[in-house]
C-alpha cells in the first residue's frame, strides 16, 4: 500500500517538475530570443560592403528579420520543435549539425577539467582540513585564492606564456590528435591530444577546484569536531580509517551536490576558455556567432545550455526526492 | 628534477622530428577562417584571400597591387565590352580542362540570386564565346574599369559543379550545406587537401599549376589554423608553432620584432579612416542646437577638421603606425595625389575663430558613434577626438559599440557624427564616389549631394579616354577637398609577423599570396 502511494507521489512530483522545466525552457528561450534584437544587424555582416540597399532589404525579407519579434519567435520555435534550428548566417551550415560536430570537444574538455577539479580538490581539501596549521596548507590556501580571484582568460594567457612560449612543453592552442571513433571525434586517445587538452582543462578547472577544495576543507573541519569522530578515536581506530572512512565520507554529500550543479557552470565557463585556447567546441562557436550576430547559432546554443541546466536540476531534484524523506512529505 | 629533464628532452625530440621534415610547410594563423570554400557565396576579405590560393580569376593583383594576367593572358577593350584571351593548357585540380565554357558558367553563377558577387559583374550583360580560348564580356555601355572589378570573381569548373549539384551558390532556404562549402576544385597553385572549419585546413602544392616555374614561391604545403584570441595568436608565433601571423595586434609588433628569429613587415593598407558629419538633415538628432544643422555650415566642418590633430593621433594612439591624410582614398588608388593626400593641418586658433564666425563660439553638444571592434584602435581614436573637439567648445558624447550595432546606424541614417573606414577593392576612385559621395550612395550616411560630383560619378563609369577620365576624377576630388563633407583621419597600416627564415611579401589588401612566399 505504501510503496504504491509513494510511486504515485513520485510520478506526480516528476510530472510537476517536468512541467516547471518546460515553462523555464519556454521563458528562457523567449527572453534570449528577444535579446537578439539588441545584438545588432546580421545583414551587414552577411553581404559585402558593396552590396546595394536593395540587396540588403531583400536579404532582410528572405530571413524575415522585419517581422515582429513574436512572429519571428513563433516561427523559430515551430522549427525547433521539428528539430530544425536553421542555417547559420555566417557559414551557411545547419546549426544542429554544427553543434553536434563541436559538442565532443566541449564535453571532453569539461570532463577532463571536472576530473582535475574533483580529484585535486578533494585531495587538497582533505589535506588542508586535517593539517590545517602546517605551512603547506597555508601555501595551498593562499595560492587557491588565485583560482577564485583571477579571471579565466588571464589565467589562460598566463599558462600559455609559461608552458608554451617560455618552457615550450605544451602547445599554446588548438585541439590536436583527433581520432574519429564511431562518429565521436575524440582527442583523448593520443599523446598529442593529451598535450593539447592539459592547459585548457587546468584553466577551466581552477575555479571549481578552488571551490571544492574550500568546501571539503570546511566540511572536514566541521566533521572532525563532531562526536562520532571523537568516539572513533576513543575506539582506537587508525587515523587513516578515521579520516577517509568516517570523516571524508560524511563530507561528500554537499560536495556531490555542488559538483553536480557545477557541471553546467563548467560548460558555461568553457566559452572563455575555449576562446583563449582556440578549443573548437560549442563555446568558441557561440562567441564567433555573437560577433557576427549569427542568430540561429546563438538561439540554439542558449536553448541547449538552458536544457542542460534544466535536465541537471531535474535529476538533482529526483535524487533528493529519493534520498530525503522530508521532500516526500512536502509532496503530499 | 628528473621529470623536468624528461619533459625537456621530450619536447626537444618533438621539435627535431618536425624539423627533419624536408618539405617547406607554411604554418600560419589569423583571426577568422574563410567562411566557405564556395567562391561566389561570401564577399568577405579573408574568404576571398583563402579561396584565391585554390581558385583563380581572369585577372589578378600581384604583391604591389598591379593588375596581372591570371587565367586570361591578355585583354582588350572595345566600346561594348572586353575581350579576354584565355590561358591554354590549364587544368583544374581534378584534371578537367579549363575552357571558355567554364568562364561562361562561372560568370553566370556569380550573377545568380544567391551570389554575393552580383555587384562586381552586374555590368556584364552577356558573355560571348568566340572560340575555346576567347571570351567577350559584353557590357551595358562601355566599362573602362571592368578588369579591376574581376579580380575576385573566381572561375569554377562547370563539369565539377554540375556533377556535385552546386550550379548555384548556396542560399538560406537550403536545408543543408552544399558540396562546395567544404570542397574546392580550382586551377590555382594550391589544392585543398583537408578542411576542418575553424580548426585546420591543409593545402598542398599543385605541381601541374601553369605558373609553377614562373613564381618564386617554394611552399610545398600550407597548414592554416585560425586563432581568434589575439594574445594566443602572438603566443603561437613566439612559441614557434606557426611561421606567420597575418594580424598580430599593432601594439605587439615592436615586441615581435625584438624577439630573436622573428620579424615584422608593415605597409599602408588600402583603407582610410574618417568621420562622417551629417549634413542631410535639418536638425541633428543628438545636438542641443535646435532648428538648424551646424554641419551644414562649411565653417563648422572646417573647424572640426582643423581641431583634430592627426599627427598626435598617429604618434600617441597609433604608435606611429598610420598615415595621416586629407582624402578618403589611399595612395595606389587612381585619384589619390600627394597634394590631395596632404592633411588639412592642425590649427586650433583658426578652428576657434571659425566656430565663432559660424555663431557657435560656445560650441555645441553632439554624439559621436564609433565601432569598438572593427578598425585599428577605433575606440581610442574616437576618445582622442572627443578631447580635441572639447578644445573648441564642442561637447562630444562618445558611443563606442560593436560593429554589428554601429554599421546599421549609418545604413539607417540615424547617426549625426560617426567613424567609418573605407577600403577600395577596385583601386579606382569610382568605388569611393559611388558609395560615399554620390547622392544615392549606399554608404553616404551624411546626405552629401553635389550635382557635379554625382555627374562625374556617372561619367567615369563609361569614359574610356583615360587622361580625360583621370581629369574628371581629380575635379571631383578638388570639389570634395574644398567642401569637406567628411573628416579624413588616416590610412591604416597593416602589420604582418613571421619567422625570419621565411619571406612572406606583404600586400596592401591583407591577402596572403603563397605563390610569392619563399623559405630561405
Amino acid at each position: 500500500m505504501v510503496p504504491l502511494l509513494l510511486r504515485g507521489f513520485m510520478f506526480y512530483f516528476i510530472f510537476n517538475r517536468l512541467a516547471q522545466a518546460l515553462l523555464v525552457m519556454a521563458v528562457v528561450s523567449a527572453i534570449s530570443f528577444s535579446l537578439f534584437n539588441f545584438v545588432g544587424d546580421p545583414v551587414n555582416n552577411m553581404v559585402g560592403q558593396d552590396a546595394t540597399r536593395e540587396q540588403r532589404i531583400e536579404i532582410r525579407q528572405q530571413l524575415g528579420l522585419d517581422d515582429p519579434i513574436l512572429v519571428q519567435y513563433q516561427r523559430f520555435m515551430l522549427n525547433v520543435v521539428k528539430g530544425d534550428f536553421g542555417l547559420s548566417y555566417r557559414i551557411k551550415q545547419p546549426v544542429s549539425q554544427l553543434i553536434l560536430e563541436r559538442l565532443p570537444a566541449t564535453l571532453e574538455l569539461v570532463f577532463a577539467s571536472a576530473v582535475i577539479a574533483v580529484f585535486i580538490g578533494i585531495v587538497l581539501g582533505v589535506y588542508t582540513g586535517i593539517r590545517r596549521y602546517s605551512w603547506v596548507s597555508k601555501i595551498i590556501m593562499s595560492v587557491s585564492l588565485i583560482g577564485v580571484s583571477l579571471p579565466t582568460f588571464i589565467i589562460g594567457i598566463g599558462l600559455i606564456y609559461l608552458f608554451a612560449v617560455y618552457l615550450r612543453w605544451l602547445p599554446s592552442s588548438g585541439r590536436a590528435g583527433v581520432i574519429e571513433l564511431g562518429g565521436w571525434k575524440t582527442s583523448l586517445l593520443t599523446v598529442d591530444g593529451w598535450r593539447s587538452i592539459i592547459l585548457p582543462a587546468v584553466t577551466l578547472s581552477l575555479f571549481q577546484l578552488t571551490m571544492i577544495l574550500r568546501l571539503v576543507r570546511a566540511e572536514m573541519l566541521e566533521v572532525m569536531r563532531s562526536d562520532y569522530i571523537k568516539f572513533a578515536r576513543a575506539r582506537g581506530l587508525a587515523n587513516r580509517a578515521i579520516h577517509f572512512g568516517h570523516a571524508l565520507r560524511n563530507t561528500l554529500v554537499p560536495v556531490i551536490t555542488i559538483i553536480g550543479l557545477n557541471i553546467g557552470g563548467l560548460i558555461a565557463y568553457s566559452v572563455i576558455t575555449e576562446t583563449v585556447f582556440q578549443w573548437p567546441g560549442t563555446g568558441l562557436m557561440f562567441i564567433q556567432a555573437v560577433d557576427f550576430v549569427d542568430v540561429p547559432i546563438m538561439a540554439a546554443y542558449l536553448i541547449f545550455v538552458a536544457l542542460l541546466f534544466v535536465v541537471i536540476n531535474l535529476i538533482v531534484d529526483i535524487l533528493y526526492f529519493i534520498v530525503d524523506p522530508r521532500i516526500r512529505r512536502g509532496g503530499s | 628534477m628528473n621529470f623536468f629533464n624528461l619533459a625537456k628532452l621530450f619536447s626537444v625530440a618533438l621539435i627535431m622530428a618536425t624539423a627533419a621534415n624536408a618539405e617547406n610547410v607554411l604554418r600560419w594563423t589569423s583571426q577568422g577562417d574563410a567562411l566557405t570554400m564556395d567562391p561566389h557565396s561570401q564577399n568577405e576579405s579573408p574568404t576571398i584571400a583563402f579561396n584565391g590560393q585554390i581558385y583563380e580569376a581572369l585577372v589578378a593583383r600581384d604583391i604591389e597591387m598591379n593588375l596581372v594576367p591570371e587565367l586570361a593572358e591578355s585583354w582588350t577593350a572595345s566600346p561594348d565590352g572586353w575581350t579576354f584571351k584565355l590561358r591554354q593548357g590549364v587544368k583544374f585540380h581534378d584534371g578537367a580542362d579549363f575552357t571558355a565554357e567554364d568562364v561562361v558558367f562561372s560568370f553566370n553563377r556569380a550573377l545568380e540570386e544567391s551570389s554575393d558577387y552580383k555587384e562586381q559583374v552586374k555590368t556584364v550583360a552577356k558573355i560571348e564565346v568566340i572560340d575555346d580560348f576567347t571570351v567577350k564580356l559584353v557590357t551595358d555601355g562601355a566599362n573602362p574599369i571592368l578588369p579591376n572589378t574581376l579580380t575576385n570573381v573566381y572561375i569554377m569548373d562547370s563539369g565539377w559543379a554540375k556533377a556535385n549539384g552546386v550550379e548555384k551558390p548556396q542560399d538560406f532556404a537550403a536545408e543543408e550545406e552544399t558540396f562546395s562549402v567544404r570542397n574546392a576544385n580550382g586551377t590555382g597553385p594550391f589544392m585543398l587537401t583537408s578542411r576542418a572549419p575553424e580548426e585546420l585546413s591543409v593545402l598542398t602544392r599543385n605541381s601541374n599549376w601553369w605558373g609553377d616555374s614562373m613564381f618564386p614561391g617554394n611552399v610545398d604545403r600550407i597548414e592554416y589554423r585560425p586563432i581568434k584570441n589575439a594574445a594566443t595568436r602572438v603566443a603561437a608565433l613566439l612559441s614557434g608553432e606557426v611561421d606567420f601571423v597575418l594580424d598580430a595586434p599593432l601594439q605587439d609588433l615592436k615586441r615581435i620584432e625584438s624577439t630573436d628569429g622573428l620579424t615584422t613587415k608593415t605597409v599602408a593598407q588600402v583603407r582610410s579612416i574618417f568621420f562622417g558629419m551629417d549634413q542631410g538633415v535639418d536638425e541633428l538628432r543628438s545636438s542641443n542646437i535646435k532648428g538648424k544643422n551646424p554641419f551644414r555650415d562649411i565653417r563648422v566642418r572646417e573647424a572640426f577638421n582643423l581641431a583634430i590633430d592627426k599627427d598626435a593621433i598617429q604618434r600617441v594612439v597609433m604608435d606611429g603606425l598610420s598615415f595621416p591624410t586629407g582624402i578618403i582614398t589611399p595612395p595606389g588608388v587612381l585619384g589619390n595625389t600627394p597634394e590631395l593626400d596632404k592633411q588639412y593641418g592642425f590649427d586650433l586658433g583658426k578652428a576657434k575663430s571659425l566656430m565663432e564666425q559660424a555663431g557657435y563660439a560656445d560650441g555645441f553638444e553632439i554624439q559621436l558613434d564609433c565601432p569598438n571592434n572593427r578598425y585599428n584602435n577605433d575606440e581610442k581614436i574616437c576618445q582622442a577626438a572627443v578631447a580635441m573637439l572639447a578644445k573648441i567648445g564642442v561637447k562630444v558624447n562618445l558611443d563606442a559599440i560593436p560593429k554589428a550595432q554601429h554599421f546599421p546606424k549609418i545604413q539607417k541614417r540615424t547617426s549625426d557624427f560617426y567613424m567609418l573606414g573605407w577600403g577600395v577593392s577596385t583601386l579606382d576612385s569610382h568605388y569611393v564616389f559611388s558609395y560615399l559621395f554620390d547622392g544615392e550612395g549606399s554608404w553616404n550616411g551624411i546626405g552629401y549631394n553635389n550635382a557635379r560630383v554625382n555627374e562625374i560619378t556617372k561619367l567615369i563609369e563609361t569614359e574610356t579616354d583615360i587622361p580625360k577620365r583621370t581629369a574628371l576624377i581629380d575635379e571631383a576630388w578638388q570639389i570634395i577637398k574644398k567642401e569637406m563633407p567628411y573628416l579624413p583621419i588616416h590610412h591604416q597600416v597593416l602589420g604582418w609577423s613571421m619567422k625570419d627564415n621565411v619571406d612572406v611579401p606583404i600586400a596592401a589588401d591583407d591577402h596572403l599570396r603563397p605563390r610569392y612566399v619563399v623559405f630561405k
